[in-house]
């Protein structure tokens, strides 16, 4: 019987050989978050002034919708062959599990941010007016907010019949603290007009009533019959 | 029991009634905003109705988790639904009064937010328990009720801290309340709660009925598995 932590070192390990391999997660997020923010320029046309102002909303929209096709695919992966079954009837912590796939896609999402971030940059002629360093813990904690939900959801809406429409559904909704933080957060930086500790400190609250709420309620979830 | 339900709803629509007749005829015109005030008389029950639903909403998904009691389940579904038509009727009077009063439809102010958002989770809860199949349901939308409870402070503090640099819109609170307004305010609460309520009895029991036939055809699937082929 090995250890909750050797169980989640192994199941991450087998996530990220899994993504590193096929490149399904990451693939479909790029082209996706880059089709938002092409879009986005044509329906808005921004100027450098106004992109300021709107940019932080633009990213993380588009990180929150890219998000979702990477999330979608945690446990519909472990349906194939019966994988969940299997992990529910074996002794292996339930939250080991969840953590493991929620830092999975924490990763997962900040290569993502990582590789489009210089897009958004050159796309729409932004320089950072505030402290440019203070988006890497918002970045850090914003991401968390997203993905701890959002691995929970997924459990929950796989289960679901049109498990596909029912994450966003059910993940949009209890992520617009997160999302007003982390937009306003980030349009601060760049505008330089505000301070975001206030937004700093409300996602660090939202990840930890989360992150708590989720290992608290996961095995239930896991185990619905 | 069976009579006690006619009953109380022939009082409720007499409470109704007479409710109504108070708010339109018998409570003072508002010196500020003339005829248009009244419907406050719809508008803040309405609020109130939700949230006490919402709260048994709360309340009865944390029951379920902790004791698995179908019963606390039933309370769970059938408080929702009704959380969220008034929850509607808030949103829906909102707007209605804004208009004349304010000049415009809606403002993205930290209370009419927060009700935006709270219907939106609730929305979702409703969504989630439609697309889930039989016994799973009741687990996975007590976790998502926790979520939503856990959720709304957040959701409050990050839009108050939002607006706070714009005009807040004065809603008649501050200045002096004439107390024939308040009785009739509370009257048409209590006939509000108790539509509300006759209505939750209802959709409880249907709610009962629904989990005894599914319960009955699972059973006749494991005497017989050819009959639901």
């Amino acid at each position: 019987m090995s250890r909750p932590s050797g169980i989640l070192r192994a199941t991450l390990a087998k996530d990220l050989r899994l993504e590193w391999r096929s490149k399904d997660a990451i693939n479909s997020m790029l082209f996706f978050a880059l089709l938002v923010v092409v879009i986005f320029s044509f329906s808005f046309d921004p100027l450098a002034e106004e992109s300021r102002r709107i940019a932080g909303g633009l990213i993380w929209v588009a990180f929150l919708f890219a998000a979702v096709t990477a999330l979608n695919q945690t446990w519909a992966r472990e349906l194939r062959n019966q994988v969940l079954d299997a992990y529910r009837i074996s002794p292996a912590p339930a939250n080991s599990l969840f953590l493991a796939k929620a830092f999975g896609n924490f990763i997962f999402v900040i290569v993502l941010e990582a590789l489009m971030t210089p897009l958004f940059i050159i796309f729409y002629n932004l320089r950072a007016v505030g402290p440019a360093w203070e988006l890497i813990p918002v970045a850090v904690l914003g991401t968390w907010a997203l993905v701890v939900n959002g691995t929970f959801f997924a459990a929950v809406s796989v289960r679901t019949r049109s498990r596909e429409i029912m994450l966003p559904l059910l993940l949009f909704p209890f992520s617009i603290p997160a999302l007003v933080a982390m937009v306003n957060a980030t349009t601060n930086l760049l505008t330089g007009e505000d301070s975001t500790k206030y937004w700093i400190v409300l996602l660090a609250t939202y990840d930890l009533v989360f992150t708590i709420a989720c290992l608290v309620l996961f095995e239930t979830v896991l185990q619905a019959e | 029991m069976k009579r006690s339900f006619p009953i109380f709803a022939v009082l409720t629509a007499l409470l109704l009634g007479y409710a109504f007749y108070e708010a339109m005829f018998v409570a003072p015109t508002d010196q500020m905003q003339g005829d248009v005030y009244r419907i406050i008389y719809y508008h803040v029950p309405s609020a109130w109705t939700m949230f006490i639903f919402f709260l048994t909403n709360f309340v009865a998904s944390v029951v379920y988790l902790v004791r698995r009691n179908p019963k606390a389940d039933a309370v769970a579904a059938a408080a929702a639904e009704i959380g969220v038509v008034f929850c509607t009727v808030v949103l829906v009077t909102g707007p209605i009064w804004a208009r004349p009063v304010w000049g415009i439809w809606w403002t993205w102010d930290t209370r009419l937010t927060s009700t935006l958002v709270l219907w939106l989770i609730y929305v979702s809860y409703l969504m989630l328990r439609r697309f889930s199949s039989g016994g799973q349901a009741p687990v996975l939308a007590a976790a998502l009720a926790v979520f939503g409870a856990l959720d709304m402070p957040l959701v409050y503090f990050s839009i108050w801290f939002f607006r706070t640099q714009h005009p807040q819109p004065v809603v008649g609170d501050g200045g002096s309340i004439d107390p024939r307004m308040w009785h009739v305010w509370l009257l048409n609460w209590a006939a509000f709660l108790c539509f509300g309520l006759l209505v939750f009895w209802k959709r409880y029991q249907l709610e009962i009925l629904q989990q005894e036939v599914n319960e009955t055809q699972a059973l006749q699937t494991l005497h017989d598995p050819r009959s639901s082929q």
